[in-house]
């Protein structure tokens, strides 16, 4: 054992750094650089929240000048709409719940002294962190930031001079998402290389947590993805720089023909939905990954099919990479290929189901505490077949069709994609604080966080399918003037009032959150009584994780309510000769 | 408080859970074989570079793949002629220059160069191992630097390509010319970058070995270089089948 334990000193490649750019700006340790991450997407995710309130309350008031804001006219709309779904999108769900709790945690789950390539980790947050700042300066440039949406679709991304906006900022737009692109590959990179060369002795692949299989392969899908929206910039910004054509058809501009030629509108959307669609789990498989976890926890059961759960992350992992056309139905594709991307997207629904099912029947006959974490993880489940059920609406082309430019879409997406995701970060904020900051936060806050956030949501978000199903188009800047909209004036002002009383409910997480850094209760090493190895070292764990040991793992990462065994549950690091399942 | 009554009672779930009875049988995790005497050892060192390696290689075809993509979808796109209101073709086959064919041959002979530099590396990093390849041990070939060698044979690709650039420039060949010349400049350009950067890696090698770096850390730094070098070989090849003979 010591010579084990002398062994994990010298084996953690960077001393622990006393100085203080070293220890917390250009820190090479894992967990710093995982609050980094989750710092940055905590900044992102107010940036985003204030751009769509600025939004809603434009659809209400269009003619209302706002402090320091001023009027916001309609092309201010539609950069805002660009601007708050590209920070979302990138820089919160995409880093939050992998780049910050993957980085912080996968290490430590998996037994590791730190990422295989602690300079490349510091390397890929500085690296987002850059992209996020290139991409706000969109906003202080001549023009402004750019108004084709997060999806970037051409020609209008291609001609800078389609409109404001879409010269400089949509420059910067496209670089600032390059940018990101490296950023994430090189996170993506440690996260596959760490998971497969540095488990603990007795990690087997099977034992790992769902959470580290999430993040496993939501790095794979990032890998394979970004490469592809990498390329399609790069196409981008020589179309708009360079004077090519791969996007741009022949095309006027105010009464005067461009010199583009043939180019194609829809090779860019082939290529952005490429990377767009397995996007969409690059944000959610890391929250699956964490609620089944939390459902384990704090249901005090085994996860229920552990093995279908892991296939079923590498199935919804898989044909994420299928159905990508079933964002472009509405383009005009041959009829057989939107049939065979109907048919893929439908298949999905089978791991997801597979996934719901056995948080199902995780939670079933069991004693559910309902603690915080909990709450949000059950929220997560939700939102999770809320959301998820329209997607079967949505993957018809003959249903996609009319209800594709409606706020039907809006609906779906949010629901599944957008606030599932968040809760997850939420639920994982509040389940990881005690280990990370040796602390516990405010329950009793939580709890109205969790109501004020779960009702509003929904308050906000399934009133947007009724919009869509009494077609309700989206990206419209002004519904005043629309006569045959009036009608649906009193729902948008609902789901207005409905987003403010949300966002102001997000400052009672942050509260809670800076509050409790400082005068939580302190917390005890294993404050839920879990297995995984994160609880099994100090809170805050030291810098080489272990203190000094290195941990052997005998034991599965689900073992609660175990017959005969001295306690409900049996840590992984716990000797063989504990009893398990 | 929100931390748990430590008197749980203890109830067997009602319902099955999966697997649950089943340990799982393999019992080591990856890197079980982490040894016991400090750092990880030199074979765990290089496999996890090598690892590193090949996952870094996977957005770079990632990143060549969805151009290909590109360029056979804008292959086949008609273009309007306005003039005559009829569709028509916009691609204009490039003849690449010949030159290009001469760094073709300067590339792969690079890549074996970085191949004698990579397994004499290893040789210093481990000598105990035998010599792989018996010409190694020759002491004329020994005094060969074969990562200068490569360095040289690099750049000399990149300032070929330069050259190449310009004659298509002459030939009146420029990013906007065409879509075919559009991708001509994309691909070999994209291409240089990614050479230049296994550039930098033989500077940092270069760098180890000047100041007396570990032949361990060297090996490996010139190892991975060497895979990523024979990589960008093969690329280059690709590129340039597809640019002549898909023209």
């Amino acid at each position: 054992m010591a010579t084990q334990d002398l062994a994990a000193k010298q084996a953690h490649a960077h001393a622990a750094p006393q100085g203080f750019l070293r220890k917390w700006v250009f820190s090479l340790d894992h967990k710093v650089i995982g609050l980094q991450y989750y710092f940055l997407a905590l900044i992102a995710v107010f940036v985003g929240m204030f751009l769509s309130l600025l939004m809603r309350i434009h659809l209400i008031w269009p003619t209302a000048v706002l402090p320091l804001v001023g009027e916001i006219k309609p092309e201010n709309y539609l950069s805002l709409l660009t601007m708050h779904g590209t920070v979302m999108v990138f820089f919160v769900l995409t880093t939050a719940p992998q780049g910050g709790f993957g980085n912080y945690f996968l290490p430590i789950q998996i037994g590791a002294p730190d990422m295989a390539f602690p300079v490349l980790n510091m390397l890929s947050f500085w690296t987002t962190f850059l992209g996020f700042l290139v991409l706000i300066a969109a906003f202080f440039v001549a023009g402004g930031a750019p108004l084709h949406g997060w999806t970037g679709y051409a020609p209008l991304s291609a001609l800078p001079s389609a409109g404001p906006g879409q010269a400089l900022g949509a420059d910067l737009w496209i670089i600032s998402i390059a940018i990101f692109c490296i950023g994430a590959l090189m996170g993506a990179l440690n996260f596959i290389t760490t998971t497969l060369d540095m488990r603990a002795k007795g990690m087997s692949l099977m034992r790992m947590p769902l959470t580290c299989w999430a993040w496993f392969i939501t790095a794979i899908l990032g890998l394979l993805a970004f490469g592809v929206l990498l390329s399609a910039g790069i196409l981008l910004l020589m179309d708009r720089n360079l004077g090519s054509s791969f996007f741009v058809p022949l095309v006027t501009v105010n009464g005067q023909i461009l010199d583009h030629k043939s180019g194609s509108p829809l090779l860019w959307q082939h290529l952005f939905w490429f990377f767009g669609h397995p996007e969409v789990y690059i944000a959610i498989l890391p929250a699956m990954g964490l609620c089944s976890q939390l459902i384990s926890v704090f249901s005090r059961k085994p996860i229920f099919g552990y093995k279908a759960m892991v296939y079923a992350i590498l199935s919804i992992g898989f044909l994420g990479f299928m159905v990508w056309g079933h964002h472009m139905f509405m383009s005009g594709m041959s009829p057989y290929s939107a049939f065979a991307f109907s048919v893929m997207t439908m298949a999905i629904g089978v791991p997801s189901a597979i996934k719901t099912f056995n948080w199902l029947g995780t939670l079933m006959h069991a004693r559910i505490h309902f603690s915080s974490p909990m709450l949000f993880a059950i929220g997560f489940v939700s939102l999770f077949v809320s959301g998820g059920i329209s997607g079967p609406f949505l993957a018809q082309p003959v249903l996609d069709i009319p209800l594709h430019d409606t706020y039907f879409v809006p609906g779906h997406f949010h629901l599944i994609m957008g606030v599932a995701s968040i809760f997850g970060i939420f639920a994982a904020t509040y389940y990881w604080f005690p280990k990370m900051f040796g602390r516990m936060m405010s329950e009793s806050l939580a709890r109205w966080h969790f109501w004020f956030s779960f009702i509003g949501t929904y308050a906000i978000f399934m009133p947007m399918h009724y919009l869509g199903l009494a077609g309700h188009p989206r990206r419209y800047s002004q519904l005043t003037e629309v006569a045959y909209l009036h009608g649906l004036v009193p729902l948008q002002k609902f789901i207005t009032f409905a987003a403010f009383v949300t966002i102001a409910a997000q400052f009672i997480f942050l509260i809670n959150l800076f509050w409790s850094m400082k005068f939580g209760e302190k917390a005890t090493d294993n404050p839920w009584n879990a297995t995984t190895l994160e609880w099994t070292t100090a809170t805050p764990p030291p810098h080489d994780n272990f203190g000094g040991h290195t941990p052997v793992v005998h034991h599965g990462p689900y073992e609660y309510s175990v017959p005969n065994a001295p306690r409900d549950y049996v840590m992984q690091t716990d000797p063989e000769s504990v009893p398990a399942h | 408080m929100t931390s748990f009554d430590s008197t749980v009672t203890i109830e067997p779930p009602q319902i099955s859970s999966g697997d649950r009875g089943t340990p799982p049988a393999v019992l080591d995790g990856g890197d079980s074989d982490r040894p016991d005497s400090g750092r990880p050892d030199y074979a765990t060192r290089l496999r996890r570079a090598r690892i590193g390696l090949l996952v870094a290689l996977t957005p770079v075809l990632m990143l060549f793949v969805g151009f290909t993509s590109a360029y056979i979808v804008r292959q086949g796109l008609p273009s309007f002629d306005p003039r005559t209101n009829t569709m028509v073709r916009d691609w204009i086959p490039v003849k690449l220059p010949i030159l290009l064919l001469f760094n073709t041959c300067i590339l792969l002979l690079s890549t074996f160069c970085i191949e004698f530099a990579r397994r004499r590396a290893k040789t210093e990093a481990v000598p105990e191992s035998p010599p792989p390849i018996p010409a190694a041990s020759d002491r004329d070939e020994e005094k060969i630097p074969w990562l200068a060698v490569t360095l040289v044979l690099g750049l000399c690709f990149l300032f070929g390509q330069g050259l190449a650039w310009r004659q298509l420039a002459a030939r009146g060949f420029y990013v906007s010319t065409t879509p075919s010349s559009s991708f001509v400049y994309l691909l070999t350009g994209a291409h240089a970058v990614h050479l230049a950067g296994g550039i930098f890696a033989l500077f940092v090698a270069g760098l180890a070995a000047l100041f007396h770096s570990s032949a361990i850390r060297r090996s490996i730094v010139v190892d991975v270089t060497a895979w990523y070098w024979h990589f960008m070989t093969a690329l280059w090849v690709y590129i340039l089948c597809l640019l002549e003979f898909a023209r």
